[in-house]
């Protein structure tokens, strides 16, 4: 096994980056799919699948992705929402795989929007 | 750059991590078992590609284990069984809601705390050494590499010269986290300054303080940043070889030293020519003998070079002769996990944390009579009582706050009158305390304070080596009185010799074992000297716990005759009717308290 030089350090770091984003639970952008007896019912099993094949594609390392509980508007499902760091959250609806891996490359990639697709901006107050 | 046995599965997608605590404490708790429940489960659950287990080292709040960090989400999971796995997994993994009956709820509180982030167990602490804890994987140097770990050994040997990097530990204040707080950066220019045929350094990982386990702990959940700060101190030293002196008793702290040296070794960030540098540094582990005084550093050498453990006249110290003769630095556990740091975020950073006299943060395993027994890290000058009773939610059972006893057993008490002292070196001491390495128990209502100095004594009395007459003589001595005392045989002249003894025991012996061994005498006398005289005089005590000094009665107010206690004592010396108020015939009793703990109506008083 080759030793390492001082910029390995980096590489190693770099390729890990994905993970330690992970660990942290700080990213640049946090996409939730809504997964309630609903959403699962409704598909989001796949809405998850197509995401984690799209980050993997891209290299993607600084976007988390979690999941959530029904979001209250079952005939809607599937369902994500979309948090951009310091941006209210998006929220997305009625999905298929196509139209989330859109919303991934315009809105998480490239910080655009996909009005089409969108319920609304923001969510409900907390309390 | 070839992958190893040593990285780790980084180039996969997962949406979710469970981090579960492996810790020695969690361990003991069946968390293995619950890891491989787990790992069953989400196979079978078909969310293998989605969602990874990962073990980590001890996360600290040992109290609530097995515990367990689900990310992204930050939810904290505790006490844990198999038999809660499918549900968590059911509720949490596939439909995205988090299991609330698994989660925290403070002792004074019914509302659960989910996220790890917002318990004030973990929120007050500040975390330098253990920066890593629970957030790797201590078995996966990538991991450790992923945290900037191994940076600062990369900066070092690509930049700065020996002397700069002493400077740098000088200038951070460091001080040594083993006991005596001696300055680490003087330490080391010492040793590199000291003429000799070869140095060496030696991690201290003896650990012998009852109940103490901050360096278990560190080795546990990130053994490389202990390999990366010798590295570090070797080169500012000039030492080629290194030691790791570790207990016997920690075989899981001792397996994953071993794994972190051979992943290091395997990427050559030990061995020869280390990052293509041109310097050179390995180091060995070496199991301890098993005595207490194996810790201090010259028994310490003593064993390394397979002799009786046993401490030697000072000087020459060991910066000036120790392991074969050769200049030898030796330092805690906790002191190298701090080196790191300090290197690459600066010295002025250190220094801004903590007193004027004491720099950085410390490790405190908290013990005793605590609602959050655990691993702490927090910022030298914080108070005793933030600790207790913020970070330890403290004391249970409603029961009230008498001392806490710190730094090992020749530590002092210290009272509740003191509980806003900043928290120091210095402090320590004018209080008739001692940092020491880090121990904190944490004592109510119920103890006996001239008992605890016994017990403490006793432990002392027997981990002496016997070669200063004083401490073998003396330690014993002044335990044999303090056990008069509490058999109720105390004269009112023992005070005045515990303290003729104290000043003999601490002035003539050759370590600090001795001479620090009078401190849970002294500082007891000093802050709890009416408990003495109540066992002397009064021949009481107060809290209930010296045998014969007590007597166990029953109310007959409170009493309902229910006959718990007759048929729980032991003697079957309780008498009375059904429903009637009982009575114990305190010549024949043995106090052995069954009666107490049997009582439903707190009606068994004790005198
Ligand atoms: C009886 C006795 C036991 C000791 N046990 C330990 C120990 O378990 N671990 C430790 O690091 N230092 C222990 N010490 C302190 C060591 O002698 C030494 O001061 C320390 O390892 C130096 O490292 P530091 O400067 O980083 O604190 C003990 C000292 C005495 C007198």
């Amino acid at each position: 096994m080759a030793k390492l030089t001082p910029e390995d350090l980096d590489r190693i770091a770099e390729r890990m980056k994905r993970q330690t984003t992970l660990r942290e639970g700080a990213g640049r952008a946090k996409v939730t799919v809504h997964m309630g007896t609903c959403g699962i019912a409704a598909g989001a099993r796949k809405i998850m699948t197509a995401l984690l094949a799209v980050i993997e594609k891209e290299g993607t390392d600084d976007v988390i992705l979690t999941t959530s509980g029904c979001a209250g508007l079952c005939s809607r499902e599937p369902m994500m929402t979309v948090e951009l760091k310091d941006n209210a959250p998006v929220k997305y609806v009625d999905l298929d795989e196509d139209k989330t891996r859109q919303i991934f490359t315009d809105h998480v990639l490239g910080g655009k929007i996909v009005s089409d697709f969108a319920l609304a901006v923001g969510s409900e107050r907390q309390s | 750059m070839a992958e190893t046995t040593a990285s780790s599965d980084a180039s996969k997608t997962y949406r979710a991590e469970l981090l579960i605590c492996a810790g020695t404490g969690c361990v003991s708790n069946r968390s293995f078992k619950i890891r491989d429940a787990l790992e069953a489960e989400i196979r079978q659950r078909g969310l293998d590609d989605e969602v990874r287990v990962v073990t980590t080292g001890c996360q600290g709040f040992c109290a609530q284990g097995p515990i367990m960090i689900f990310q992204p989400d930050g939810i904290f999971y505790q006490m844990l069984t198999e038999e809660d796995v499918p549900l968590l997994v059911e509720e949490h993994l596939i439909k995205g809601r988090p299991v609330e009956k698994l989660m925290y709820v403070p002792p004074e509180g019914d509302e659960v705390v989910p996220k790890l982030s917002d318990i004030d167990f973990f929120r007050k602490q500040r975390l330098v050494v253990l920066r890593n804890r629970g957030l790797i994987d201590p078995e996966k140097i990538d991991e450790y590499i992923a945290r900037d770990g191994y940076r600062a050994l990369a900066k070092v040997l690509t930049g700065m010269t020996s002397e700069e990097v002493i400077e740098v530990v000088k200038a951070s204040g460091l001080r040594g986290r083993g006991g005596a707080g001696f300055p680490t950066g003087i330490k080391w220019g010492l040793t590199r300054q000291a003429e000799g045929n070869g140095k060496c350094i030696i991690c201290n990982a003896d650990e012998g303080d009852p109940g103490a386990f901050m360096d278990r702990s560190i080795i546990e959940s990130d053994p490389h940043a202990v390999l990366e700060g010798m590295a570090i101190g070797a080169y500012a030293i000039g030492a080629k070889n290194g030691y790791v002196y570790i207990r016997e008793e920690y075989p899981l702290a001792m397996q994953r030293l071993h794994i972190a040296i051979d992943q290091a070794r395997e990427y050559g960030l030990l061995g020869e020519d280390i990052l293509g540098s041109g310097f050179s540094f390995d180091l060995a582990v070496h199991r301890g003998a098993g005595a207490f005084v194996c810790g201090e550093e010259t028994s310490l050498i003593a064993s390394l070079e397979g002799r009786t453990p046993e401490p030697r006249i000072r000087p020459p110290f060991p910066a000036q002769s120790g392991l074969w003769g050769q200049p030898t630095n030796i330092n805690n556990v906790e002191t190298w996990a701090n080196v790191p740091v300090i290197i690459s975020r600066g010295a002025e950073w250190y220094a801004s944390l903590g007193t004027d006299t004491s720099k950085g943060t410390k490790v405190f395993s908290v013990v005793g009579k605590v609602n959050n027994t655990g691993l702490v890290e927090v910022p030298m000058g914080i108070t005793m009582r933030e600790i207790v009773f913020d970070i330890g939610g403290g004391i249970p059972d409603g029961k009230q706050f008498k001392a806490v006893q710190t730094g090992g057993p020749s530590g002092g008490c210290i009272p509740e009158s003191l509980l806003d002292l900043p928290i120091d070196y210095e402090r320590l001491m004018e209080v008739g305390s001692i940092m020491g390495s880090g121990g904190l128990i944490v004592m109510d209502e119920d103890t006996c304070m001239v008992d605890i100095a016994r017990y403490f004594l006793d432990f002392l009395r027997s981990e002496s080596c016997g070669k200063c007459t004083t401490c073998r003589e003396g330690i014993a001595a002044m335990h044999d009185i303090l056990a008069d005392i509490c058999a109720g045989q105390g004269e009112p002249e023992h005070i005045d010799l515990l303290g003729e003894l104290a000043e003999a025991v601490s002035d003539a012996s050759l370590c600090a074992l001795g001479g620090t061994a009078p401190n849970p005498v002294l500082s007891t006398l000093r802050h709890f000297r009416d408990e003495y005289e109540a066992h002397i005089r009064d021949k009481k005590c107060p809290a209930g716990v010296c045998r014969a000094l007590i007597t166990y009665r029953i109310d007959p107010d409170k009493c309902k005759g229910c006959l718990l206690c007759t048929k729980a004592c032991p003697e079957q010396i309780i008498r009375g009717e059904a429903k009637k108020p009982q009575t114990i015939d305190t010549e024949a009793c043995i106090k052995c308290g069954v009666c107490r703990e049997s009582c439903k109506f707190d009606a068994v008083l004790v005198e």
